[in-house]
């Protein structure tokens, strides 16, 4: 997983959420960035502050944050469930806060898909029922939009269930019926909002195994939401992280967890294993490679046993095959044991 | 934590400190009683020359409504009495398949269908009972309609139902669409509540004379009148529903891209269903409640027939008919509940296929009833339960009165005279000669103590309607009359509510006696009141009691059984006795919604004393039902508005003491 460098698909600039009486006021009295003073003083929350992102194709944007950082706010912005206070957000490359309520029905019919924490599926519809809905309200015909649902019902893994009604379900199914129904329309961006919050640890990392399989298959513009910082090291191709309605550091898992912007991400990142996030092209030195080469985005982890079984140096070669370096074996156990990498 | 430790808790108001207040007030109006004769006049009696007439001009209006009202191509009463004839047109056509049957052509040659036969409908709602509910609910379905049949009530009990079919659909539909409006839009809401309010606590009787003015006296008046009645409570459960649906399906529903109308029909509305199954059960139930008083505007059927019984002091026949009532209606309420908390489908359950074939139940129904017709032509029996096989109990009962009161007449009359002469008379005496601007200061002072200014204006401005209508005696009447009702059952309903509460069996016991009792048609209360004790103050406030009852028991369990669980066992950690924590635990957390309960009481208690003004009471009942015998608008209008002034009063000043009271403890 790198980052991929695409078109940007989904990007916001300067959007403010803030809730109270005097909202827009107070934004415009304070010149359109109020400080904490400004806004305690006022009794308005900032549940969203000066939040600027940009989401490429087929990337998996990550937005972590604790409770109430605002994470859940942002996302309903970009996806305007909830209007921002000010600022703009950019869908393929025309701003979304523009679009009038006929214009808005559509994208959402065709472009976007939300999977949603508590899964909200419609309890008075089957599986089936359920999936077929969001092509039901383009007014698809029965025929075509169930064959279409089973389709997606297969696709996750439920086949077989879909004359079952959501409480029949466990957490774990009916949020795979979740997925496939904000699949069914093949939407260009998907939201996930803290999709797997509600599961059991277990039925938690099965899920975002399964994840991790339909992207690759579907290869979408992911806005995935999580509290979970292990759930964002482990699905992210990049990750916003929130505090207080700000986003404090943008970056792939490796950048956040060995350059934390604020001791705030430092707090955050202590416990993460540095060898599942760091990867080989970073430790590269300058030598002479022996038989064995890795690729540059593997991870620390995944080549250590290589490196300590090899007699002679594991080179670093990066995506075209060009050798960029070898790795020391006392980098790598720097990492394993979680010191801090020389450079 | 006990009671004690909670005072701990709490920053420096503690909760002895209304007392003082509350001494204070009762002095005030002790004194202000015992001198009254020292008192200028006017405070005494609010005087005759301030009044301000409003009531002929409410019956001017009205008259100008009938008489001149147009809307051009048409007058106003032409347009109501259309409605009239379109509500007509159905009612009919449900007699006719229910009750009546049909005849086509006159004389030696018409062809008459028979109505729906009697078997046949047992067997549908039988099946109907056993596909939502389980086997006791069918065996209870069966008994109702069976007893409707062998005790030949069958005929009177099709009438009543066939005017429910009509008008609980159109209840339903009105009070949906109203809550959607409301939910929607906050100035609709802001509208329609305090008009539902006034529905909710203007008697029935207050309206009955303008219905009857627009509409004609007939079934249809009666009709539109029950639906007045029955559809506020669809409105507010709507309204309650759409909220109650959770946010994230609201969400799912615009990111799926729903229009407004998508959004609503296809996901709000099914994800609130069984809300909106509480509101369809409540108007049917309230349906039910107004039956007898619908048929003193022209309603037939079982309504008709103990109002007429009634009349004649007739009490077997009117004692069956009510049976007959309560059966009909506590069969309605558990089906409609059944459907209601039907747990959705299962996979399986809905068979696939096409449209015949999912509801080939329904049509199977269907055809049994429509044979049943054609059937009935050949063999009578079919149609009618003969009627040489009915059993009355009527001269039992009449035997049973009889023998009470030639048995008991010394007793009961020892009894009634010693209530009335120590403790109804002097209470009623104190409640007339408490001066009005003493009463108003001390409701005002509350209001403000509880709520600011602007509950502290609203006894006020309610109050001065009520003074300069004239209607200040008779409310005083109607406050003692009531007061002392819900005092009696707050005496019995309390301990009653703290015995059930103790133990799941009794509870469950008790529950289902007052859900039972609270079935029951408020006429049917009078019933064995008159029976026992005649008419006269004393019967209507034991019909009152028996009727307010209920929720002063209900909320008694309901609120000792929200106590947090963590709190009884602190308290028995600490080595509480039983006495302990029921004094000091349970019912201070208790009694914020007990005083809910008692509040429900009162708006009880209110509600019935304007049906009690049929045995002869004097307050502002008494002026609600004269007003309808003598047509009389404005009188009816007035007074009515009176009792719901009363109500809405009692009913804010306790709701902001229950919500204060339960800040304070940190269990709202």
């Amino acid at each position: 997983m790198t980052a991929s460098t695409g078109t940007i698909k989904l990007a916001c600039k300067g959007v403010w959420k803030l809730f109270g009486d005097h909202a827009e006021r107070v934004l415009a009295e304070t010149g359109g960035a109020p400080d904490d003073d400004a806004l305690r003083a006022s009794g308005v929350i900032g549940a969203v502050r000066d939040a600027d992102l940009e989401v490429h194709e087929g990337e998996i944007f990550i937005i972590m944050g604790l409770s109430g950082s605002g994470k859940s706010t942002l996302v309903r912005c970009l996806s305007r469930l909830i209007e921002p206070t000010a600022g703009e957000v950019l869908f393929e490359g025309r701003d979304l806060l523009k679009a009038n309520e006929r214009e808005l029905m559509d994208i959402r019919r065709h472009k976007m898909g939300m999977v949603f924490q508590h899964f909200a599926l419609l309890p008075h519809l089957s599986v089936l029922g359920n999936v077929a809905f969001p092509l039901e309200i383009q007014g698809v015909d029965r025929a075509t939009r169930e064959a279409r649902a089973a389709e997606m019902i297969e696709l996750v893994g439920l086949k077989g269930r879909e004359d079952y009604y959501p409480r029949e379900l466990s957490g774990g199914q009916q949020q795979r019926v979740g997925i496939a129904r904000s699949l069914a329309v093949g939407p260009d961006i998907w939201f996930l909002d803290e999709p797997f919050s509600a599961l059991d640890p277990l039925i938690r990392r099965e899920m975002q195994d399964e994840f991790l399989r339909l992207q690759s298959v579907l290869k979408k513009t992911i806005v995935f939401i999580t509290h979970d910082f292990d759930e964002a090291i482990r699905l992210a191709d990049r990750i916003a992280i929130m505090q207080d309605g700000a986003i404090i550091q943008t970056g792939t898992p490796e950048e956040v967890v060995t350059r934390p912007a604020t001791s705030y991400v430092a707090e955050f990142t202590r416990d993460v294993p540095r060898a599942k996030v760091v990867s080989a092209g970073v430790l590269a030195r300058p030598g002479t490679p022996g038989p064995v080469v890795v690729p540059a985005a593997a991870r620390i982890g995944e080549v250590a046993a290589q490196v300590f079984d090899q007699e002679q140096p594991v080179g670093v070669a990066d995506a075209d095959g060009t050798p960029i370096g070898v790795l020391h074996r006392q980098d790598v156990l720097d990492i394993l044991l979680g010191r801090e990498p020389r450079r | 934590m006990t009671a004690a430790s909670l005072e701990v808790a709490r920053p420096r108001r503690r909760p002895l400190g209304a007392a003082p207040y509350w001494l204070g007030a009762a002095i005030l109006a002790a004194l202000s009683v015992s001198f009254s004769d020292r008192l200028p006049e006017w405070m005494v009696e609010y005087p005759r020359a301030w009044r301000i007439p409003i009531e002929p001009s409410i019956s001017a209006a009205m008259k100008w409504l009938i008489n001149d009202a147009t809307f051009g191509l048409f007058t106003f009463q032409q347009f109501t009495r259309s409605i009239a004839w379109c509500f007509n047109w159905l009612l009919e056509a449900a007699y006719g398949v229910l009750a009546e049957g049909f005849t086509f052509g006159k004389g030696e040659d018409a062809l008459h269908i028979p109505h729906v036969s009697w078997i046949a409908l047992i067997i549908v709602l039988v099946m109907f009972a056993r596909r939502v509910g389980d086997r006791g609910l069918m065996l209870f379905v069966g008994f109702c309609f069976a007893y409707l049949a062998v005790f030949g009530q069958w005929a009177s009990a099709m009438v009543t139902l066939a005017s429910i079919v009509i008008s609980v659909p159109f209840g339903v539909a009105a009070g949906l669409l109203v809550g959607i409006a409301a939910y929607r839009k906050p100035w609709v809401e802001r509208a329609v509540t305090p008009v539902l309010d006034l529905m909710q606590t203007v008697p029935v009787f207050a309206y009955l004379v303008p219905i009857l003015f627009l509409f004609g006296f007939g079934p249809v008046a009666a009709m539109i009148a029950t639906m007045i009645y029955a559809a506020p409570p669809m409105v507010r459960l709507t309204v309650l529903a759409l909220r109650g649906v959770p946010e994230e399906i609201k969400e799912y529903g615009r990111m799926a891209g729903c229009s407004q109308r998508q959004h609503m029909w296809k996901v709000m509305v099914p994800a609130a269903k069984s809300g909106l199954l509480v509101g369809l059960n409540q108007v049917v139930m309230l349906s039910l409640n107004m039956v007898i008083i619908a048929s003193m505007i022209g309603a037939g059927g079982l309504g008709f027939d103990v109002l007429h019984a009634l009349r004649r002091l007739a009490i077997g026949e009117g004692l069956e008919a009510g049976i007959a009532i309560t059966l009909l209606a506590i069969a309605l309420d558990r089906l409609s509940q059944a459907a209601a908390n039907r747990p959705p489908p299962a996979h399986g359950s809905v068979r696939a296929g096409s449209w015949f074939v999912r509801n080939r139940l329904a049509l199977a129904a269907l055809a049994l009833m429509v044979f049943s017709m054609a059937a009935g032509t050949v063999v009578p029996v079919i149609t009618d339960y003969p009627a040489s096989m009915t059993v009355t109990t009527g001269k039992f009962w009449d035997h049973v009165v009889q023998w009470l009161n030639i048995n008991l007449y010394d007793t009961i009359t020892i009894v009634k005279t010693w209530l009335l002469v120590n403790i109804m008379l002097p209470v009623k005496g104190f409640m007339v000669a408490l001066p009005w601007p003493v009463l108003l200061g001390i409701l005002a002072f509350a209001g403000w103590r509880l709520g600011g200014w602007r509950l502290a204006l609203l006894p006020l401005a309610l109050g001065a309607f009520i003074l300069v209508t004239g209607n200040w005696e008779k409310a005083m009447i109607t406050i003692y009359l009531c007061g002392l009702s819900v005092v009696i059952a707050a005496l019995i309903g309390i301990p009653l509510g703290i015995w059930a509460a103790v133990e799941p069996r009794r509870r469950r016991a008790t529950l289902a006696v007052i859900d039972t009792l609270q079935t029951l048609p408020s006429f049917v209360y009078l019933i064995p009141v008159i029976m026992l004790f005649g008419v006269g103050d004393f019967s209507a406030m034991i019909a009152v009691v028996a009727y307010a009852l209920a929720p002063a028991v209900r909320y008694s369990i309901h609120g000792l059984r929200q106590v947090p669980e963590h709190l009884v066992e602190a308290g028995r950690a600490q080595g509480c006795s039983r006495g302990q924590m029921l004094w000091k635990v349970r019912l201070p957390l208790a009694l914020p919604e007990i005083m809910l309960g008692i509040n429900q009481t009162i708006m009880m208690a209110l509600s019935m004393l304007v049906i009690t003004a049929l045995v002869g009471t004097r307050d502002l009942g008494q002026e609600v039902f004269t007003a309808l015998a003598k047509a009389d608008t404005g009188k009816g209008i007035v007074a009515g508005l009176c009792v719901a002034f009363i109500a809405i009063t009692a009913d804010r000043l306790i709701q902001a003491w229950s919500r204060r009271r339960k800040a304070q403890l940190g269990i709202a």
